[in-house]
């Protein structure tokens, strides 16, 4: 067996090992969980900024240097905003009736309003 | 340290960065465990790229390189965060499937990228090569557009009607018949450049003939089932550039986001394969076969409804997506409140599929400081409604229809909430307009419910100026 098809199979076997690990992770999500689930499944694929950065360090001609900075831009707009918007989701999920608010009706503005400085 | 060792930990954090994005998924299953699983995923993604900057340190990477790098990450980070800070929570499911767009967009990239190294080297590229970037640049593409389609129409951009143009699916058809002829001849191990791009176009263009013909509210499920495409890009992308971390996210994000995609499809009663055939409601045909619910309405006054609500013992809000759409999160807070206060016991009923996503009105509610454990799931609260004295219904429409109890309607054995149980219901509403699934409500043809035409904003304001007065 050739060192190429070594390399494959190795591949092959990580990918269809994780295939199946992926059915597993999600199993009875409440649906409440759906769309912060979707959100932070949509921010693990921002892994694909590994993939940019390693094209980008090898490009010489002026095609690949700019193909390469796109791809690092979307793949680092997926990473940052997938997360930082999961969050936002989630953390609202955690406040507790109790706990809430006069210190945060000042510090979280409502949406309906034009967004404060501190929305920024 | 020798390059070996470096390599060799390279390679390890990677590892444990793939270890966090399992973890934090199996996290993220529970909600009291949601948000630590989140940041152990995003501890995770931090350490790979880390890792990867360090390993291109390594192999000497130019200046040039360097900005390209740095200028990306700059661009792409500064836009990633100021949307994700800005967005309204109701714009919440547009952002992600602009996220995923870009996804997509750089997986596909990627191959791309590399095809155009590979065809001015080699004059023959084996196959173990050539399939994976085929595919990524096709799955990669489709995501792509698909995506950026799927935003616009939730962002009312273009229309969310299901739009059917003569023909349509025979250039969908034709579309996905070039690509295929393409992938095959580059396959044969054939290299041509023009071929590549003309898959890549097909693809494109794809990507949104396939969407446009779906409805706004199937757009939940297509952007789950897109986002499950772009997982399965990544992880071809990374069989391109021979990157475990790549294929083991890509390969769980595929799967899992597939499995999440069936369970919201099950949510609303629909299956994935009906849901991408498209052109649900709206259509002709729908709307004639039901028929014969008539019956007279009967408006209520917002002083009466007042009324009705502040000497009821047990309320049951059932909030949907006109309530998302007129952001009224924090009049409906605001007017259990008011009912809470003179003592009456509010309750939140939230279909699995309220609001423009599943479990997208919890996040509505949630926002708005609605405590938790009042929200009710619809298990849970459907047999409270007997006992409910008035059930409050804003912008709710198909999920409260008792239609769905007989066979033979649109929307027949789709979940619904009992809210005709209720001793009497109100029904916050702009006009008698049909839902999505483009039939009358029965609901509001019951002698029980009053109706209070009113957009979902306006007419909880004026019921909570009314209930002050009583």
């Amino acid at each position: 067996m050739s060192a190429e098809l070594a390399d494959l199979l190795s591949a092959l076997t990580i990918f269809v090992l994780a295939i199946l690990c992926g059915f597993a992770v999600i199993s009875k999500v409440p649906a409440t969980l759906h769309t912060p689930l979707m959100s932070g499944a949509n921010s693990i694929h921002g892994i694909v900024l590994v993939g940019s950065m390693l094209i980008a360090a090898t490009a010489t001609d002026p095609l690949s240097q700019v193909v390469s900075l796109i791809a690092v831009a979307f793949a680092t707009m997926n990473v940052v905003g997938g997360y930082v918007v999961t969050d936002r989701m989630l953390q609202m999920f955690r406040r507790k009736p109790a706990a809430r608010r006069p210190a945060e009706a000042a510090a979280d503005p409502a949406p309906d309003q034009p967004a404060g400085p501190s929305g920024a | 340290m020798d390059q070996g060792t470096i390599e060799a930990l390279v390679r390890l954090a990677w590892l444990a960065g793939a270890v966090g994005f399992v973890i934090g998924l199996i996290r993220m299953n529970s909600p009291a465990t949601a948000r630590n699983g989140n940041l152990l995923s995003a501890g995770g993604m931090a350490l790979a790229i880390a890792a990867t900057a360090i390993f291109v340190a390594q192999h000497g990477a130019s200046t040039t390189a360097w900005l390209i790098i740095a200028v990306g990450i700059a661009i792409g980070g500064g836009l990633g965060l100021y949307a994700a800070r800005t967005v309204k929570m109701t714009a919440m499911p547009q952002l992600v499937s602009l996220f995923n767009a870009v996804g997509g967009g750089a997986a596909a990239l990627i191959a791309i990228d590399d095809y155009i190294r590979l065809a001015g080297e080699a004059s023959a590229i084996p196959l173990r090569v050539s399939v994976p970037t085929v595919l990524d640049i096709v799955i990669g593409s489709i995501t792509f557009t698909g995506s950026l389609i799927a935003s616009s129409k939730l962002q009312g951009l273009i229309s969310g009607k299901p739009i059917v143009v003569p023909g349509g699916r025979l250039v969908t058809i034709a579309l996905a018949a070039i690509a295929a002829a393409g992938s095959v001849y580059l396959f044969l191990g054939n290299v041509s450049l023009p071929v590549m791009f003309v898959i890549l176009a097909a693809a494109l263009v794809f990507g949104v003939t396939m969407v446009l013909p779906i409805g706004g509210a199937d757009m939940p499920v297509v952007i789950s089932l897109l986002n499950s495409f772009t997982g399965t890009a990544v992880a071809m992308a990374g069989f391109v550039i021979d990157n475990p971390v790549l294929i083991i996210a890509g390969a769980l994000v595929g799967a899992s986001g597939a499995i999440l995609t069936n369970l919201m499809a099950d949510a609303m009663n629909r299956s994935v394969l009906n849901i991408i055939a498209g052109g649900f409601g709206g259509g002709e045909g729908t709307v004639a076969a039901v028929g014969g619910a008539g019956g007279s309405v009967r408006e209520v006054s917002a002083d009466d409804a007042a009324i009705q609500l502040a000497y009821a013992q047990h309320v049951i809000v059932v909030p949907g997506y006109g309530l998302a759409v007129a952001q009224a999160q924090h009049q409906v807070r605001e007017l259990a409140e008011l009912l809470e206060s003179r003592g009456v016991d509010v309750k939140y009923a939230i279909h699995p599929v309220a609001g423009r996503m599943p479990g997208h009105m919890n996040v509505l509610l949630a926002e708005a400081n609605v405590p938790y454990p009042q929200l009710k799931e619809m298990e849970e609260i459907n047999p409270e409604f007997e006992r409910a004295d008035v059930a409050l219904v804003v912008g709710a429409n198909d999920v409260t229809n008792p239609a769905a109890r007989r066979p033979g309607t649109p929307v027949s054995g789709m979940p619904i909430l009992d809210v005709d149980h209720a001793k009497s219901i109100v029904v916050i509403k702009r006009s008698m307009g049909r839902g999505y699934a483009g039939i009358d409500n029965e609901l509001y043809t019951d002698p029980k419910t009053g109706m209070l035409f009113a957009d979902a904003k306006e007419g909880l304001a004026s019921l909570i100026s009314a209930v002050k007065a009583v």
